[in-house]
């Protein structure tokens, strides 16, 4: 397999750990702040802090590493995507930088308070509809190539049915996995009333999240017929991710198997992205930008490949071990620790 | 220059960058510092020292979430700002880049297990060891990115033609000339401001008339860390002045207001320029800038004549550079005077003007990091990629960066107000003697062992 397919997948592969991870995040944050002016706080915000406490910092590295990737497997992306995404992506970037050092207050500082929560609440739901920007422009049609450079069309990208049904996907989908996680977590805790809340949270966003996927899926095909097309030959793995939603629902509904259930929440959405993205290919960026054509030199991509490759034997076992201590951990889970 | 993308670009990266690095060169050295209290702690069966690498873990983990998001920010930015510097990056030296962020994942990654198993394990030690990924982590990011900024200061390992490249080499990108001085003093530098603030914070607790043995502890250690990396600080700055000499001249001539070619050159301290640039009311140490340069006080060093002079950087930069030395001499100074009374009977090495200059030391630690990033920076003017690209042809065209700087501007205020804020909330709630008492019941006030 050529370098340039082999770096796509893995920064694909690494996309997709982040939006798992960050939507457990993202909606963990939402849920908090809602139970807060809902009085339910006493619930579930132990059970919160708990899981986010020793690995958001991880789960901001992922995305970090995707886009240092991108550049590095992928230059032109880096002209292309920084010369149109500045304002998109600096509202990003401010939007992760509250989270996250507000975050760091809320729970590691002395002081309680329902400014830092409402933030981290907020911004959670505000991120994903922001980074979303990149892959709405990356189907081509948002920006403009001429002799003094590239040009983001903004109007065009607001008035896009497409581009918001992506941003609707993007929340309601966070909040989706999100519930879906910490139903498994606070069933690993034996806290039962807080896996009463979050798995009546996981059944009421799984509707929209479907919804949103099916009128994303429409909204592709009046935007760009030929990825659309692609992904109409990929069928079958769009047919998985809904049998395995069914299935994931189905256990959540029956109330067992929380962690199947969370593993099916996570195939829907492998399935789906990785459908998305091999229709995508091989542009990264329509019509601009091809993995062929974008890919940096064989000498630094066999580098990248080989750096990528001894970085895995390190993080694997190092992730495993906090798993193993965070995760799968049943007295840390129930707060014993 | 509201309008001008690429003034307001470089004036957006400052400040980020600017901002960044306090928080990242606390994220460097911190962790080492805290991990020695710990060992220290172990080893002397002393709970004072535990305490104290709690306590500063847990100010330690404030200032880490600033410096995650600000770092964050920089590495989106730089694609934002620098797209056509990034695309040539991308090719060349995206192999650091990469390793960077396995780095810093590792870190954060052993971060979360240091924080949260202090209790957990039957053996202290097994704790501990979690700490050393923490500094392995945090150090070789460093290392790795500055071998980016090196690369900027050194380009080679590729050839450019317009904007194709070719032949690329990416061990040599990485491995260029001006790596091992800077990356030896971006390390040291960052060891010892670490120290520095830490030796500032507990001075002027005791300033505030607190003499609980657990800080006489805490000063000790952390002044003798100050002694330790401010003299391999100044090896390393040795280390870069001659590397200076040999690749970027220019640099080192606009640093030393050197005009003309001699051998024999004498080191300028401070003075100040007239409007005919000739250095006025200057200490001038003779011989010594060739001695500097080359180890020998008859060498020829170039002066800035040698060069086009649109190809210098600004001759400003000379106060920083004064400013950065003598910062860096003031802190190997304090230290040396501290342990000299803790020496000396008759001197009293809690003395309020000792602890004064060793509380303002922290801030000066600091202010000298950012001299040197500054000169640094600004050194390398008009290049982004010295030799190859002018930073006027590598800032984004896009007329929104005035806007975006006032954002981040905003950002960064708030960051900096409440996360001070919270710091001082966090330690002023919970004064040393509560915790010692909760935590370790039987040691008390006594200087005794566990």
């Amino acid at each position: 397999m050529s370098y340039e397919m082999i770096g796509i997948i893995v920064l694909w592969m690494f996309l997709y750990g982040y939006l798992i991870v960050a939507s457990v995040d993202f909606g963990a944050g939402f849920f908090a702040f809602y139970a807060k002016i809902t009085h339910n706080d006493h619930i579930i915000n132990q059970l919160i802090s708990r899981y986010l406490s020793p690995v958001w910092e991880v789960t901001n590295v992922f995305f970090v590493f995707f886009f240092v990737g991108l550049v590095g497997f992928f230059p032109d992306t880096a002209y292309y995507y920084g010369q149109t995404l500045l304002i998109p992506g600096s509202f990003a970037i401010v939007l992760l930088a509250i989270r996250g050092s507000f975050y760091a207050f809320e729970n590691y500082g002395s002081k309680k308070s329902n400014i830092y929560m409402f933030l981290y609440g907020a911004t959670g739901l505000l991120i994903p509809a922001s980074l979303s920007a990149a892959l709405t422009i990356s189907e081509g049609g948002f920006i403009q190539e001429t002799e003094e450079g590239v040009t983001l069309l903004a109007g065009e990208l607001i008035s896009s049915p497409y581009s918001w049904s992506v941003v609707f996907l993007a929340i309601v989908s966070v909040l989706y996995i999100s519930a879906a996680f910490l139903s498994f977590y606070a069933n690993r805790a034996n806290d039962y009333h807080a896996l009463e809340l979050v798995r009546k949270y996981a059944l009421f966003w799984s509707v929209p999240t479907i919804i949103a996927s099916l009128t994303t899926f429409i909204a592709l095909s009046q935007h760009n017929m030929e990825h659309y097309q692609n992904m109409i030959d990929l069928w079958w793995m769009f047919g998985l991710s809904l049998i395995c939603f069914f299935v994931a629902i189905w256990l959540i509904y029956r109330g067992f198997y929380y962690g199947l259930a969370f593993v099916f929440v996570m195939l829907q959405f492998f399935f789906a992205f990785f459908g998305y993205g091999a229709g995508h290919l091989p542009y990264l960026l329509y019509p601009y930008v091809t993995i062929q054509e974008g890919a940096t030199h064989e000498a630094m991509g066999l580098a990248l490949v080989i750096a990528f490759i001894l970085g895995l034997l390190l993080l694997i076992p190092s992730l495993y071990m906090l798993m193993r201590m965070f995760l799968f951990d049943a007295d840390y889970v129930k707060g014993k620790k | 220059m509201f309008a001008d993308s690429v003034a307001m670009s470089r004036a957006l990266t400052s400040l980020t960058l600017g901002f960044h690095i306090i928080f990242a060169t606390i994220g460097v050295g911190v962790p080492l510092m805290i991990s020695i209290a710990e060992f220290l702690g172990i080893k002397k069966k002393d709970a004072h020292y535990i305490l104290l690498a709690r306590r500063w873990t847990r100010g330690f983990v404030i200032t880490v979430a600033i410096g995650v998001v600000t770092g964050t920010a920089i590495g989106l930015q730089l694609s934002l700002l620098w797209p056509s510097f990034m695309q040539i990056a991308g090719n060349v030296i995206s192999l650091p880049l990469f390793m960077e962020t396995f780095a810093f994942f590792f870190e954060a990654i052993f971060l979360g297990a240091y924080l949260y198993t202090w209790d957990r394990f039957k053996k202290p030690i097994y704790h501990w060891l979690l700490s050393i990924p923490v500094i392995i982590g945090s150090t070789m990011s460093a290392v790795f990115i500055t071998t980016v900024n090196a690369f900027m200061n050194a380009p080679q390992g590729f050839e450019l033609v317009g904007r194709t490249i070719t032949s690329i080499d990416p061990i040599a990108a990485i491995l260029n000339p001006a790596t091992p001085a800077k990356v030896f003093h971006v390390v040291t530098s960052a060891y010892l401001a670490s120290a520095a603030i830490l030796a500032a914070i507990t001075a002027f607790t005791i300033l505030k008339k607190k003499n609980h043995p657990y800080y006489k502890k805490a000063l000790k250690l952390t002044m003798v860390s100050t002694l330790i990396f401010a003299l391999a600080t100044a090896i390393a700055g040795d280390v870069s002045a001659k590397y200076l000499a040999e690749h970027q001249p220019e640099k080192l001539a606009a640093y030393e207001w050197h005009f003309t070619t001699e051998r024999g050159a004498d080191l300028i301290l401070f003075g100040k320029l007239n409007e005919e640039n000739e250095v006025e009311h200057a200490i001038r140490l003779p011989n010594f800038l060739s001695f500097l340069s080359f180890g020998d006080f008859n060498s020829e060093v170039t002066g800035l004549e040698a060069f086009d002079e649109e190809l210098t950087p600004p001759l400003w930069i000379h106060y920083l550079f004064d400013g950065m030395v003598t910062l860096g001499l003031y802190a190997l100074g304090i230290a040396m005077l501290y342990l000299i009374s803790l020496r000396i009977r008759r001197w009293n090495e809690e003395h309020p003007l000792l602890l004064w200059m060793i509380v303002i030391n922290g801030p000066l630690a600091v202010l000298a990091i950012e001299f040197g990033w500054i000169l640094a920076e600004v050194g390398r003017q008009p290049w982004i990629l010295r030799g190859y690209m002018k930073v006027t042809e590598a800032a984004t065209t896009s007329p929104h960066v005035g806007w975006m700087f006032l954002l981040f501007l905003g950002l960064y205020i708030v960051l900096g107000v409440i996360g001070v804020r919270v710091l001082r909330k966090l330690f002023q709630n919970n004064p040393v003697e509560l915790e010692l008492e909760q935590r370790f019941p039987h040691i008390g006030k006594k200087d005794d062992v566990q």
